[in-house]
């Protein structure tokens, strides 16, 4: 138990430099884009004298200097205020509220199939590698791992909801239905499958080929030769002592990949119409709006940071060589 | 694979039996949902208020909240059709104009709609806030109201009555004076919250989701509106637009929410129609924007060899699959009332372009290229893209060496009118009803740095600009006509930039689906007597 809270302790303070470093990058990243909030305003609404843009210029802050917006920025963030988006002309938390549980939702049921799935089958594969039930997941997880996720979700889009009509289009429920309580839960889940299978199915191939090559090599090792000399039954070296070694791999990728996933959702965020974080950056980018960039942003940093945190936790429970040796601070 | 499979159709039957559990309360929330149209949108303006903000965004969803004075028609007298105006009449010297206002129009709160409205809307908004109002109404001085239903506009200096008649659907969108009174009208909350006459009622919205308007049983309109519902629903993809239409999730989508590409498609799937029809006012222009402070383009025998290097007809069929016509000039054919075809025109002619440009000094090189520019096209189309790609090669076979930029639209917008920074550009702006709105401004000299779509080239004609100075203020049609005749002769002469072609949008429907694309500005029109077929 110490262990752990020793690790949270530790990643608790080396994660602040982290979100400087973040916060000051997108700032800096969004600053050298050409054209900032008001040409992206006035192109949406056809036009506009110099004038207005000179106003809105100085209703929006943009008429100071980079540093000053900077400073500005970071001691409202110091009272957990992460400002105005002038994009949607609302604070930035409560559009980042409204918008996180879509994604955390969409996230963590693709993040949950395609590791358990991922996993499952990475065993099977592992479990005897080189025959030919490996040959054909291996093949096929390379395959899907190829596909582009846009693509698959398009895809699925076409021959689910428009050809055979099994599931809707797009959207995280059906508008304006009225539903409520568990009604509106299993509403969700059916707009749920087709955006989490497509976003699931390409992450699994990567888990399943981690987990499979995982267990390749630990068949190589002495502890597993011991082991069937010993004259433990082939599930149980599979099962206690294969896959838990090929395990750990597996459970890294799973902090990396929450990353990726969440820049994954963007694309099917927009396809399938789901409000949610994705998209929200996307459109914070092309309207220029820095506050609400920079609050997505961090939002997502702290998410990462947490999700990895977590994973640490587990690895630590994995493998007790992990964090034995800190000195106690 | 197969456990998903699995699951798809466990959610199904579960869903099945439970919806079915669940129908009764569920249909008693959405009543009458069965009249309802769902509408595909892909924007959520931050303002909705029309007043404000003139511009299709946002005329999409609210113009069926909060109505202008008249609306486009096909067939009405001066194209228009009365909405809270019944009539319009201007003073022989253009200093005044009279506006008699529909009686017994209620706000959607309830309270009467006055002359009063109308009176506050133009001078504390259309003039002094709104993108388009600040020019129309820019010598506005004062609006008296005799009556309840009498709104006279005063104007400062004469202001031709064809402007006002011609902006008016665009420019005239009134909202309630006792809401705005007294408040920062910036950050009103019924910029929002909408609060109009029109037919439908802005009952709901929920961010990247959708909007639901309701019926306003206290319409002016008899038996109006038809519909119960309509919901724009936010779908940001544009292939998510023509599948939610197959799966029939939806029943129209318009401003080609279906790209061009798919239609040859979807209008072979049956009850589905495909409609140009109903954007005639709304015609977007393909411009080859030029920066007279290149040298080579302030030579006009360059850019007429640049127009005789673009193949329209190649533009038209082959990157808006035929739906656009090829321009002759500034001003559209769906403006009859200003359109003149008797300007100098620039056939496809790669020879004679080759021949213009040797006569202008400027040989090919021993790679066969004559000088070099930098080519940005606008990204706000797929199709201002595209051209920017066949540009590249129009001008590369007449020994112009184009450089492709391409940027996104806040880019764009910066680095073409603030900075300066291109040579030649593609921009699509629009042609909205009078040329003074905003055509003019495209290649009249003396506008700062920084105002989008406008001149931005540094081009400069005296003739031109006193030309359009003098149609500001005048006040007979038939004379101020001409002028803009001759406006577009000269723009066609001189060619401060290329007019290639001119395009509507197109409107994707369900068959059940009536009376669509009745006006021309159907899609950014109240819809009260848009029906839908059980």
């Amino acid at each position: 138990m110490n262990r752990a809270i020793r690790l949270i302790r530790r990643r608790a303070i080396s994660s602040i430099p982290v979100l400087l470093i973040v916060i000051v990058l997108t700032f800096l990243l969004l600053e050298s884009a050409s054209g900032d909030a008001v040409d992206a305003y006035l192109l949406s609404i056809g036009g506009g004298d110099a004038t207005v843009a000179q106003s809105l210029r100085q209703a929006y802050g943009l008429d100071q200097s980079m540093l000053a917006r900077l400073w500005l920025y970071f001691s409202s963030l110091v009272t957990f205020d992460l400002g105005w988006s002038v994009a949607f002309g609302r604070p930035v938390l409560d559009l980042i509220f409204e918008r996180l549980p879509n994604t955390l939702l969409l996230m963590g049921s693709a993040t949950a199939l395609s590791f358990g799935f991922g996993s499952a089958l990475g065993i099977l594969a592992g479990a005897k590698p080189e025959s030919i039930r490996d040959r054909v997941l291996s093949t096929g997880s390379l395959i899907l791992y190829a596909i582009p996720s846009f693509w698959l979700g398009l895809v699925l889009s076409i021959v689910f909801a428009v050809q055979l009509r099994w599931l809707p289009t797009s959207g995280i429920e059906t508008i304006a239905s009225g539903k409520a309580g568990f009604a509106r839960a299993l509403d969700i889940a059916k707009h749920l499958v087709l955006p989490v299978g497509a976003l699931a199915l390409i992450y699994m191939a990567l888990f399943l080929r981690v987990m499979r090559s995982g267990m390749a090599e630990a068949w190589a090792l002495d502890f597993v030769l011991f082991a069937r000399s010993k004259g433990l039954s082939r599930s149980r070296i599979v099962l206690r002592h294969v896959a838990r070694n090929a395990l750990l791999p597996l459970v890294t990728m799973l902090g990396l990949q929450s990353a990726a996933m969440l820049g994954g959702s963007v694309v099917i965020e927009s396809i399938f119409a789901i409000p949610g974080f994705g998209r929200l950056a996307q459109e914070a980018v092309s309207g220029r709006d820095a506050p609400l960039l920079m609050g997505i942003i961090v939002v997502s940093a702290v998410l990462v940071i947490c999700v990895n945190l977590l994973v640490d936790l587990v690895y630590a429970a994995l493998d007790p060589r992990v964090g034995a040796s800190e000195p106690n601070t | 694979m197969t456990i998903a499979t699995l699951s798809r159709r466990t959610l199904l039957q579960a869903g099945g039996t439970l919806l079915a559990s669940t129908a009764l309360p569920t249909f008693a929330i959405a009543q009458g949902a069965g009249n309802r149209l769902i509408v595909a949108a892909d924007s959520e303006p931050k303002n909705l208020n029309p007043a404000i903000v003139a511009s299709n965004g946002v005329f999409f969803s609210a113009s069926k909240v909060v109505e202008p004075l008249a609306e486009a028609s096909f067939d009405g007298k001066d194209g228009l059709a009365p909405r809270l105006a019944t009539s319009w009449e201007g003073s022989a010297d253009g200093k005044s104009v009279t506006f008699k206002l529909r009686e017994g129009v209620k706000w959607h709160d309830g309270k009467p709609f006055t002359s009063a409205d109308v009176a506050y809307s133009a001078l504390n908004i259309w003039k002094p806030l709104q993108n388009l109002g600040r020019l129309v109404f820019a010598n506005l001085e004062a609006v008296d109201t005799p009556d309840a239903t009498t709104a006279v506009f005063k104007f400062s200096k004469p202001t031709p009555l064809q402007l006002i008649r011609n902006a008016l659907p665009v420019v005239s969108s009134v909202v309630p004076k006792h809401l705005y009174e007294g408040t920062d009208i910036a950050t009103n909350p019924a910029n929002v919250k909408l609060v109009g006459t029109g037919p439908f009622k802005l009952t709901e919205y929920k961010p990247g989701e959708y909007y639901r308007l309701t019926r306003n049983a206290d319409y002016w309109g008899k038996g109006e509106p038809k519909l119960d519902e309509i919901i724009f629903r936010v779908l940001p993809d544009r292939a998510g637009a023509g599948a939610a239409l197959e799966a029939e999730e939806i029943q129209l989508a318009a401003f080609s929410a279906v790209p061009l590409t798919d239609l040859a498609r979807i209008s072979k799937v049956p009850g589905i129609k495909v409609i140009s029809k109903g954007y005639e006012a709304l015609t977007y222009q393909l411009v080859v924007e030029i920066n007279h402070r290149r040298k080579e383009l302030a030579d006009v025998k360059v850019r007429q060899a640049i127009a005789h290097a673009i193949d329209k007809k190649f533009v038209v069929d082959t990157i808006f699959l035929g739906y656009a016509a090829a321009s002759t000039g500034p001003v559209p054919k769906n403006a009859p009332e200003f359109y003149d075809a008797s300007v100098p025109t620039y056939a496809f002619d790669t020879a004679k372009a080759n021949a213009l440009l040797d006569e202008a000094g400027y040989k090919k090189g021993a790679n066969g290229t004559r000088f070099s520019l930098k080519l940005r096209p606008a990204p706000y189309f797929n199709e201002t893209k595209q051209f920017g790609d066949y540009l590249r090669q129009a001008l590369a076979a007449v020994g112009i060496d184009a450089q492709l930029i391409n940027a996104d639209s806040a880019a764009h917008q910066k680095a073409v009118y603030t900075d300066h920074d291109f040579d030649l550009a593609i921009g699509p702006p629009v042609f909205r009803g009078d040329p003074a709105i905003s055509t003019t401004i495209l290649v009249r000299s003396g506008i700062p740095a920084g105002v989008p779509f406008s001149n931005q080239g540094g081009y400069e004609n005296k003739e031109l600009d006193g030309i359009i100075a003098k149609a500001a203020e005048t006040v007979d049609t038939a004379a101020r006509t001409e002028l803009y005749k001759q406006f577009q002769k000269i723009v066609a002469t001189d060619l401060p930039l290329i007019n290639v072609a001119e395009w509507g949008f197109i409107t994707v429907a369900r068959d059940t689906v009536q009376n669509v694309s009745n006006n021309p500005r159907w899609a950014v029109s109240n819809w009260s007597d848009t029906a839908l077929k059980s």
